[in-house]
Order: C-alpha cells, then structure tokens, then sequence
C-alpha cells in the first residue's frame, strides 16, 4: 500500500492531497446520502441493491482516507468525522438531502433525483477511475483498479433506472426533467479541482477537468440518444466545494453521521 | 491467478489458514476464497497479506482477528501481523476448486469461469444443476453476491459475483 517511497516535492505532495480529499469526501458524502435510504427505497430489491452500492462507495472513501493517513495527514477515521465543513472538498451536489423530511420522522424523499444524482455521479466517477488508472501516483492507480471492478456494477444499475423510469408514464418522465434540472445545476463543481487545478494536471495525478468532463458526456451520450434527450450543459459553479464552498445540508448531515463518533473517538467502532 | 508460494517455513501457517473460514460461510477458508495473497515468516515474526473481496466488506474486521487468534494458536509463534492490501486486487478467479465446491455445498454457486464479450454471465443451479436460472438482484445480501431462481427446482439460491480487472 504505501510502497511509494520515492520522493516528492511539498508542492506535488500537497496536490495529491488535494485531489484525494476531494476523491474521498465526494464518495463519503453520495454514500451517506445513500445510507438515508436504507428501508426506504421503492421495493425491497431496490433496498437490497443500493445498500450494497452505498456500502461498497463508503468503502472507496474509507481507504482514500486510509491513503491521507499512509501520507500523515491525520487518522482516516478523523478525517472522515471530525473536519469542519468549510475544511470539506466534496462536490456540492453529493451533499444535498434526497428530499423533503428526515428519515427518523417523515421522509418524502425523492426517488427520481436519487435516480439522476447517482447516475450522473457513477458515471462521473466512472470518468475519473479510468483516468486515475494511468496516475503518476502509484496508489491511485492501484486503488483505480480495485474500485473499478465494482463500479461496474454500479453503473449498469443506475443507467437501468435512469433508462427505465425515462421510457415509463408521463408523471415519470417530468419528475425525471424536473430531478435532471436540478441535479445539473450543483454540478458546476464535479468535475473541478478548485483552487488546486493547475498543480493537479500539471503533475499527471489525473486528466484535466475538461477532459473528464468530456468523457463523462460521452458516455452519456448514447443513453441520451436512446432517449432522444438532449444532452446537459453543466453550468458554472454558485459555490466551488471543491475550495470548501458548501450548503447548510453538509453541515446537517456532519452533525448527524458523526454524532456517534464524536461521543468517543478513543474507541475502536 | 493465486501467488501461492509455499515453502517448508510458512507450509504450517498455510495448513493453519485452512481453518479460517469465512465468518459467513463456514464451507469455504479464506484460502479457498483466494483471499490469501502471501505469508511470510521470520524468526520472530509471522505477516500474513490478505486481499478484501470487495472493500465496504464489513466482514473483513472479523477475518482479520480470526486469522491472527488461528495464526497465534501455532506454536512458537510470537508476532503476527495481518495486513489487507488492495494490489493486486482480489478477483473471482481465485477461487479454487475446492472453493468452488465449498460453496456450491452452501447453496452459493461459484463466480463463472467465463464472461461473455458482452459482459453477461452465466451459472447453473447449486441444488439441481439445472441451467433453467433467472437473475432476481444482481446485488445480494453481501457485496460479493447475487440473488437467482432456478425455475427448475424452484429454489432461490446465490451465486458469488463474477470481479475481474477487466471491468
């Protein structure tokens, strides 16, 4: 795991960082959200199949903190619970609530922009894995492949969704329109590197945020053809969370996953 | 396939490791799942490198304790150390044979030797042998399975997902 000894400059060693807390936080936030559904999604199917896509995403995160914590950046564990939200790098819109209502009271939650949020982010994931398997960085490339194996899965069940619920009844398809409005409009930041952007391409820890984002569109391509929808235009960002820009909705859902952990961090969970 | 480099050091920590099963699924070891990537040993020292199947794995706490307990039970063993990596990953393909029919006396059919070019893969029924099989959830009750009907038996059963770095 960290078998890069090689040396590295501080500049080069802070843009990986960079890139990996951005990697890391994005993943721990969608699954997060993924988890408030658990019990709550359309069939009992369903609730099988995103626990487990929920489960295996917070594992992506769980060992990108473990490489910052390989780096000395600090107790993986920590990281993931007890950083502020203006010290979160995690694209705005995998911090959003999936809904109206809490689920330990009465949760209305939205079903159709679940469908386009996960699709459209495993989908940009997908992007940025591919990319990462040709990092300069040697554990990004090795993590690449791992996750890669499972994002396959991953991909195939929200495309299924987003293809089904699209060809289905009227009320369907405009919550659908409705849920891609407002899915796209917090996706300005996804595919950005921030403040970090030049150092991150600039070292080859990943392709550039335009190239990414091409190849995400892309792969969206001939879904959108299929369903003869016109492909998104991702909008600038209102707030950049890749410099720490985020809604009151990150720092609710802060407070409520790291309650527990927050109660004694000495203790091995 | 499985970096299975035994020699006449570490041949009693493999024979031990046959005995760690898997917290689920008492029919197969971690060594029949492929899982065990390398054992190394040094005088006072025993590490034993484990691949996860897939990483949320919340089993892979519970492994890792069972593995040291069994390792420790040897005698003169002094230090050991249980380290999971990631690289290379752990694919289906490990499984081995006995694996293979460690599970299928589960109930759990074997991950597919064989993708399709599409994609698509194939297994027959774990009861009945029957290729009369429908696909219920392509996600199971752990990551690493899928749930399936054999409409010849009429029996739900699992099989374990097909994982390969071609994905």
């Amino acid at each position: 795991m960290s078998n890069v000894e090689r040396m590295m400059s501080a500049e080069e060693k802070k843009a990986i960082e960079a890139l990996i807390f951005q990697l890391a936080d994005d993943d721990f936030l969608f699954s997060y959200r993924g988890s408030e559904w658990l019990g709550l999604a359309p069939h009992i199917e369903e609730d099988v199949a995103s626990s487990s896509i929920t489960q295996d995403s917070m594992g992506h995160a769980a060992m990108y903190y473990k490489l910052l914590e390989d780096l000395g950046v600090g107790k993986a564990d920590d990281l993931a619970h007890l950083r502020p939200a203006q010290e979160r790098k995690n694209s705005v819109l995998t911090e959003r609530v999936n809904g109206d209502g809490y689920y330990m009271d009465t949760p209305q939650y939205d079903w159709a922009y679940t469908v386009v949020r996960s699709y459209f982010y495993t989908q940009a994931k997908r992007a940025k894995i591919n990319s990462l398997r040709e990092s300069s960085y040697e554990p990004l490339r090795e993590i690449a492949v791992k996750v890669s194996m499972e994002l396959y899965y991953h991909v195939m069940h929200w495309k299924l969704w987003f293809e089904q619920l699209l060809s289905s009844t009227e009320e369907a398809k405009s919550k659908m329109a409705s849920a891609i409005e407002l899915v796209v409009e917090d996706m300005g930041d996804l595919f950005s590197y921030g403040e970090q952007k030049e150092s991150i391409e600039r070292f080859d820890l990943i392709d550039s945020e335009e190239k990414i984002q091409n190849n995400w569109l892309e792969a969206l391509r001939p879904t959108f053809e299929k369903l003869q929808l016109d492909l998104p235009t991702i909008p600038e960002p209102k707030l950049n969370g890749r410099n720490g820009q985020h809604t009151d909705e990150l720092q609710t859902a802060i407070d409520t996953l790291s309650e527990v952990y927050r109660l004694d961090t000495a203790t091995n969970w | 396939m499985v970096a299975l480099v035994k020699n006449s050091q570490n041949l009693e920590v493999w024979k031990v490791l046959e005995s760690v099963k898997d917290p689920e699924i008492d029919t197969v070891s971690i060594v029949d799942l492929g899982m065990v990537e390398k054992v190394e040993v040094e005088a006072e020292q025993i590490k034993v490198t484990l691949l996860p199947t897939f990483l949320g794995c919340p089993a892979l706490e519970i492994i890792r304790t069972n593995t040291k307990n069994a390792v420790m039970g040897l005698s003169g063993s002094k230090n050991v150390e249980v380290e999971f990596i990631f690289s290379p990953p752990w694919t289906s393909d490990r499984v081995t044979e006995n694996g293979q029919k460690g599970l299928k006396e589960f109930g759990i059919a074997a991950p597919p030797r064989h993708l399709e070019e599409d994609g698509s893969w194939h297994v027959d029924c774990p009861y009945c042998d029957s290729t009369y099989v429908t696909m219920e959830n392509i996600f199971g009750p752990t990551a690493c399975r899928s749930i399936l009907y054999c409409k010849s038996c009429k029996t739900p059963f699992e099989a374990m997902k097909p994982v390969s770095t071609i994905m």
